[in-house]
């Protein structure tokens, strides 16, 4: 009788292709990556159908949200040399002084929600401190509105980098509310906004399907 | 010293060197499984869209400017409050003029409908009068309990209904605000 014989198997596969394939996914996530940076104030922005994205550069964001209770207000601006230049405007409005160091560091930070007296300790802080500093927000009261000049310096921070670089983009204005957040907080920000005359800004939303 | 010992064992077997065949084939586990780490990783990590934005233009409101109060034709208007716990009201014209304010929902089947039917009439209305390039204009009125997301909400559904004029206004009719309070 012919006797069967069995081919053993071998149990490793090639595994050559995955790798290749594994790899190749690898390099574009690392070349399109741009970290998520942490935020201070994480919210949760409502959602729309609308498609135009908002711009990388001469973006100013003011961020609202709520946190035990209390409306808070964040403010973030894009591009170092503006913010270097926005916080040195401050220093000197506030009288609050800035060694050549906060101003680097501040230039890397992304939002923050302090008055300007105490950005100082924000600053040197480590960015993993930033977001469990419970920061109280920026205040925008009648008596203490800081916010206003926040924005109002940012906007001359961001002319004058600007006209360096032949440029005559205006500083826009993002509007990142919680969808949460009641309208009256909304509308203060907005009449603010308003008082510079900035009468046109976005409203940041996330994104859905037409029909929802 | 430091010698590598290369395998020659010296005079083993009649001095002939047999080298040893190596299997050609590396074990690329271990090396697919790193890449799926960090594959991973980086996918988690990176934000891959970047959120979108909506714009939105309000009238210039300058105390010192007296404005002009502009007539419009109230034909053309639709008004909409936007009330606590995702309540809106709608009317057309002036309050209870024609019709009285009525609860609408949110969404596909509520505001829409409601906004592109009232849309075509006004441009029949509009073309009747002789003047075609007048569209609707919806007067968004958020009051104090209404949210932030009402207020997105209704100007996307102003987006999607390609509503020509919208505008948010602050300041309610007394017939407005006895609605809101009563219901």
């Amino acid at each position: 009788m012919a006797k069967i014989k069995m081919k053993k198997k071998s149990t490793s596969t090639d595994m050559t292709a995955m790798c290749d394939v594994a790899f190749l996914l690898l390099t574009f996530f690392i070349l399109t990556a741009t970290a998520k940076i942490p935020e201070a104030l994480p919210v949760d922005t409502p959602a729309s159908t609308v498609q135009t994205k908002l711009p990388d550069s001469d973006l100013a964001t003011l961020t609202i949200g709520n946190t035990d209770g209390k409306d808070k207000i964040f403010f973030d601006l894009k591009g170092r040399d503006v913010r270097k230049r926005t916080l040195e405007l401050m220093g000197q409005k506030y009288n609050v002084a800035f060694s050549e160091e906060d101003k680097d560091k501040f230039a890397l930070m992304t939002d923050f929600g302090v008055p300007i007296q105490n950005l100082k300790q924000i600053i040197d802080m480590k960015a993993s401190d930033r977001v469990k500093a419970n920061q109280p927000g920026v205040p925008m009261d009648s008596l203490d509105n800081q916010l206003k000049e926040w924005v109002y310096n940012a906007r001359i921070a961001n002319n004058e980098y600007n006209n360096s670089i032949n440029s005559k983009q205006e500083l826009q204005i993002a509007i990142k509310g919680d969808a949460k957040e009641q309208y009256p907080v909304i509308k203060k920000v907005m009449d603010i906004l308003q008082d510079q005359h900035i009468n046109s800004f976005s409203l940041v939303t996330g994104l859905r399907g037409k029909d929802f | 010293m430091a010698e590598l010992n290369t395998g020659d064992s010296g005079g083993g077997k009649g001095g002939k060197v047999r080298s040893k065949k190596q299997n050609s084939k590396v074990d690329l586990t271990a090396m697919v499984d790193l890449a799926f780490l960090l594959i991973t990783f980086f996918m988690l990590t990176t934000s891959l869209s970047k959120p979108q934005s909506m714009s939105l233009g309000l009238p210039d409101k300058d105390p010192k400017k007296e404005q002009k109060d502009i007539k419009v034709d109230e034909h053309r208007t639709m008004t909409v409050l936007l009330g606590d716990k995702d309540k809106m009201f709608y009317y057309m014209g002036l309050v209870n003029n024609p019709m009285t304010p009525k609860l609408i929902a949110y969404g596909k089947d509520g505001i829409r409908k409601e906004l592109l039917k009232r849309k075509k009439e006004v441009l029949a209305y509009s073309t009747a009068k002789g003047k075609p390039d007048q569209g609707m204009i919806v007067i968004i009125k958020p009051t104090k309990k209404s949210t932030y997301k009402n207020v997105v909400d209704i100007l996307d559904e102003m987006a999607i209904s390609s509503i020509p004029t919208y505008t948010i206004v602050n300041d309610f009719l007394p017939e407005e605000q006895k609605l809101l309070e009563g219901k």
